[in-house]
């Protein structure tokens, strides 16, 4: 098998774009990144392309050029844009294709997601009485990481400060105005201990990525970023998970994401400690929390003096959404992982601007996690 | 007018008759490897099995994990008040059975705690246009035995 690299990465800005649609957001996403690629849509030989609101998004090819290209819909809840970069490279390795893209796209309304419950196989009894809400899952999963590994509410906030303040510096994000740890503690609890500053909304934009063989990347690029390794795992019986009317009694078994971070790094032969910078998924500031740990990059309980010495910023040890993560940008499910390849390319290139991490990083880990309990994990490296 | 009530959903907990008929979570058990689950369902997660029996579930429990609801869930699926009340939400592991999600009573999260004993009880969540109350399980905190 041959490798797959990205040579080229292209980011619509993410917000709100009233009468843009998503189709044409991801259009201009596709174009950014055949031209940071060097390459013309008609090379393309094949792609995989993911988004939640619209129903075929391999209609972009009415925006791109109808070349008769295989695109496939993908859709893996919050792991799309994961699941979309994993099939690209796939496609490339197996030899079927040369040149590829991922792609994600979204343009969801504003507020909390709401559906029925029967679309994720739970009876309308959980949705009717209050109980469907992600956000649910996101507070009770943090408040008992607290309880057991001593984190404070000033970390939660410091978290989402960060991730605000490194927004500021992406003229690409959605929220660039800075808070601090103390006005993000005075903003209302929605889900207790989480405040609404320490969620992420939902919101519109697009990514897209081109890849290629790696014999043949230098045709395109002298920095092409190799896509050492993907890995998708969904929940396990017993794994605490969103959604969930109920789970088994027991010992604690491991979140998919913890599952997919160990196949990732076996997969690539890369550790944890070979980790330059990390996008990990901040649904919520005690997610990037317990993202941490269970990604490797720290042992339970470790984030708060991590996080109060400032490993996580720019400058820190461990950068952590350097971009400004979800907190900053939103989510659009379709395109947010692709959002966070493109931070983790930028990065490696040297070209991330005033949000370039310092000395030379040689490895990015990507991480998302959504619903029904799916994680995907890329790791990266020049 | 005599208030009617009804349950949110038949076959979620056993409907009493009266205030000395205490309410029971209908879960159900695998009969092949024994899980436990709730809601019941006849197929089972951990050995594939699709035979199952019904089970009443333990009407108390520990509190695992809680959370609040602060603002209005979207409607449709809620289909609460107009006039939001904000409640709690949490998980009450029942022993040796499952961790079950649930309402909790207490809307305050300084007056709940991590293992502070729970036990099941009935709401009203909301009423229909024509009165009909709709009822729903929730957890309450037990009173602890003092020393």
């Amino acid at each position: 098998m041959t490798e797959a690299v990205i040579i080229g990465v292209g980011l619509h800005p993410f917000g709100r774009f009233p009468g843009k649609p998503a189709l044409d957001m991801g259009a201009d996403a596709v174009r950014l990144a055949l031209a940071d690629a060097g390459v013309t849509w008609p090379q393309v030989q094949g792609g995989y392309i993911g988004s939640y609101e619209v129903a075929n998004p391999d209609a972009i090819v009415g925006r791109l050029g109808l070349t008769g290209v295989p695109l496939r819909g993908v859709f893996n809840g919050c792991a799309t844009a994961g699941t979309a970069l994993a099939l690209a490279a796939r496609a490339v390795e197996t030899g079927e294709h040369d040149l590829t893209v991922a792609i994600g796209l979204d343009k969801h309304p504003r507020g909390a997601f709401a559906a029925d419950p029967s679309v994720a196989g739970i009876p309308s009894w959980y949705g009717q009485t209050g109980l469907f809400l992600t956000t649910h899952f996101f507070g009770m999963k943090i408040n008992r990481y607290m309880h057991e590994h001593g984190i404070s509410h000033e970390t939660l906030a410091r978290v989402a400060s960060k991730n605000f303040r490194n927004a500021a510096a992406n003229e690409k994000a959605w929220r660039r105005t800075p808070l601090t740890p103390e006005e993000v503690l005075a903003s209302p609890v929605l889900n207790y201990p989480l405040r609404q500053f320490m969620y992420c909304g939902p919101n519109e934009g697009a990514a897209a990525l081109v890849l290629c063989r790696a014999d043949q990347a230098h045709k395109y690029t002298g920095k092409p970023v190799r896509v050492r390794s993907t890995a998708l795992r969904s929940r396990r019986l017993g794994a605490f998970e969103v959604q969930s009317p109920s789970f088994p009694v027991g010992e604690p078994v491991d979140s998919p994401t913890v599952d997919a971070s160990r196949a990732a790094y076996e997969l690539a032969g890369i550790g944890p400690e070979d980790v330059d910078v990390a996008q990990l998924q901040d649904t919520d500031a005690g997610s990037e929390i317990i993202h941490m740990a269970e990604n490797g990059l720290c042992k339970d309980g470790e984030q708060e003096r991590l996080v109060a010495e400032g490993a996580t910023e720019i400058g820190g040890r461990l950068p952590v959404n350097t971009d400004g993560g979800l907190l900053g940008n939103g989510e659009p499910i379709g395109a947010s992982g692709l959002r966070q390849i493109h931070e983790i390319v930028l990065q490696l290139r040297g070209t991330a601007g005033t949000r370039q991490i310092p000395g030379t990083p040689r490895v990015g880990y990507t991480h998302l996690y959504g619903a029904p309990g799916a994680s995907a994990v890329t790791i990266l490296s020049t | 007018m005599t208030t009617t009530r009804r349950p949110v959903a038949e076959d979620l907990f056993t409907w009493p008759a009266g205030p000395d008929d205490p309410p029971w979570l209908i879960g159900s058990e695998c009969a092949e490897c024994g899980l436990v689950s709730f809601p019941a369902a006849p197929d089972c997660v951990r050995c594939a099995s699709t035979e199952s029996k019904r089970r009443l579930l333990a009407d108390r429990g520990t509190l695992w994990t809680y959370t609040t609801q602060d603002f209005r869930p979207p409607s449709p699926p809620y289909d609460g008040p107009e006039t939001f009340e904000p409640y709690a939400v949490g998980y009450v592991e029942l022993p040796g059975e499952l961790l079950v999600e649930a309402r909790l009573t207490e809307p305050d999260p300084g007056r709940l705690r991590i293992g502070q004993p729970m036990r099941l009880t009935l709401v009203p969540y909301t009423v229909q246009d024509d009165g009909t109350e709709v009822v729903t399980f929730a957890f309450a905190p037990a009173e602890e035995e003092t020393p």
